[in-house]
């Protein structure tokens, strides 16, 4: 199991829009680049992509959660 | 000499100390948003108080050396590496050419200032080589940093690290942090009940927190004397005819959320400003996250002058401890 981590602060969600499916759910395949949620800080929106690849095992913060540096936003088995 | 930016980070950009003398024109004073840091990290590294260095926030950039030279990274705290090898911050070290600067992830403060020996040697737009991408003034023609840029660097500085800024004369926020506020010439828009309010609340950082301005949260709403709204005023009772925002200033528009203006806020507007955190205090807003907790402190002229003179004292300090 591996974790992916928020970079910086700021808010994480899982879908790219309110209506939109969740990036990956559980059994995805994840390669690395594959984006796996936003963080928003500074009016902008940040793409959090995976450095390995995988299978999508969970979202491990919520959406719409705040987030700090170095905080685990999902689990991925390698 | 040059370096190379192998990740830029987010939003990384040169700031010096700024651009003052335009604001009336609309051109903000813009510089580095914890001024107090990027002296330190000159300072250390033997540049003029005023050369240009690389603001970080949230995230450090990758990069590489082209040539020898002295670096020194302030402000925030995020673990500094040199070709992997731990570096202490807020203190001068030695880099060679080849050598590539990183850094994990953030542990506290917002912002990392970084200085190397000759400071960065971009061309300066009306007096500074500080960016301000909406109006393309300074940086790299007009923009932020990104991966593949190289960045000429200027002669002089010091020529070996190995110093550093005691931890005590090192300027941070604290827990919640308190920001000093001077009331202003609006601030008998404001019941006296909802002015008490105002210093009583707890406030957090929201998410709109950036160059331009901070967005705080969590008070209570603010109250106004009613009146008539003046010809040329907006409806909501945030509103005044259009007048000048000064550096500092906090407008809160509908009365909920209040918004400090920072170094690349607009000059002007039509709302209301409660009154202005006090000059010393605003290198202190640079170092904020989003959901840091804050209280705002009344303070009178006498005590913000005051202020002003022991953040001075401090840089004072730091220039005769560094030698």
């Amino acid at each position: 199991m591996a974790d992916i981590v928020s970079p910086l602060p700021g808010v994480f969600y899982h879908r790219p829009s309110p209506d939109e499916a969740t990036f990956k759910s559980n059994g995805d395949a994840v390669s690395v680049g594959d984006t796996i949620g936003l963080v928003e800080a500074m009016k902008t929106f940040i793409e959090i992509k995976s450095e390995i690849s995988g299978t999508f095992d969970s979202y491990v913060a919520s959406d719409g959660a705040p987030v700090s540096p170095a905080e685990t936003l999902a689990k991925l088995d390698d | 000499m040059t370096l190379e930016i192998i990740k830029p980070g987010l939003s990384t950009s040169i700031q010096d100390l700024g651009r003052p003398g335009y604001f009336h024109l609309g051109i903000p004073i813009g510089g580095a948003m914890d001024r107090f840091a990027l002296r330190a990290a000159n300072m250390l590294v033997g540049n003029a108080e005023d050369a240009a260095g690389l603001e970080a926030v949230f995230m450090g950039p990758e990069i590489k050396f082209t040539q020898d030279g002295v670096v020194a990274v302030t402000g925030a705290e995020m673990p500094i590496t040199l070709d992997g090898e731990s570096r202490a911050c807020w203190a001068s070290f030695d880099v060679k050419a080849g050598q590539v600067l990183g850094f994990g992830f953030l542990q506290s403060g917002a912002r990392i200032y970084i200085a190397v020996s000759g400071g960065f040697a971009t061309k300066p737009d009306l007096g500074s080589r500080s960016t301000y991408p909406i109006g393309s003034l300074g940086g790299l023609n007009g923009r932020p940093i990104s991966a593949g840029d190289e960045i000429p660097i200027g002669e002089g500085g010091a020529s070996h690290g190995g110093k550093s800024v005691p931890e005590d004369l090192r300027r941070r926020p604290g827990s919640p942090a308190e920001l000093r506020v001077l009331p202003g010439l609006y601030w008998n828009r404001l019941t006296e009940t909802a002015g008490q309010r105002f210093f009583e609340d707890m406030w957090t950082v929201a998410p709109e927190a950036d160059r331009m301005g901070y967005r705080f949260k969590g008070g209570r709403p603010l109250e106004f004397v009613e009146r008539e709204q003046p010809f040329g005023a907006g409806a909501d009772p945030s509103n005044i005819v259009d007048g000048c925002y000064s550096y500092g200033s906090i407008q809160v528009p509908g009365g909920t959320e209040p918004i400090v203006l920072h170094r690349d806020a607009v000059s002007g507007g039509g709302y209301f400003t409660l009154g202005a955190i006090i000059s010393a205090d605003m290198d202190l807003i640079g170092q904020l996250q989003p959901n840091k907790l804050v209280r705002f402190v009344k303070v009178d002229m006498e005590q913000a002058l005051a202020a002003r003179k022991d953040r001075k004292e401090l840089l004072s300090k730091i220039g005769r401890e560094l030698g």
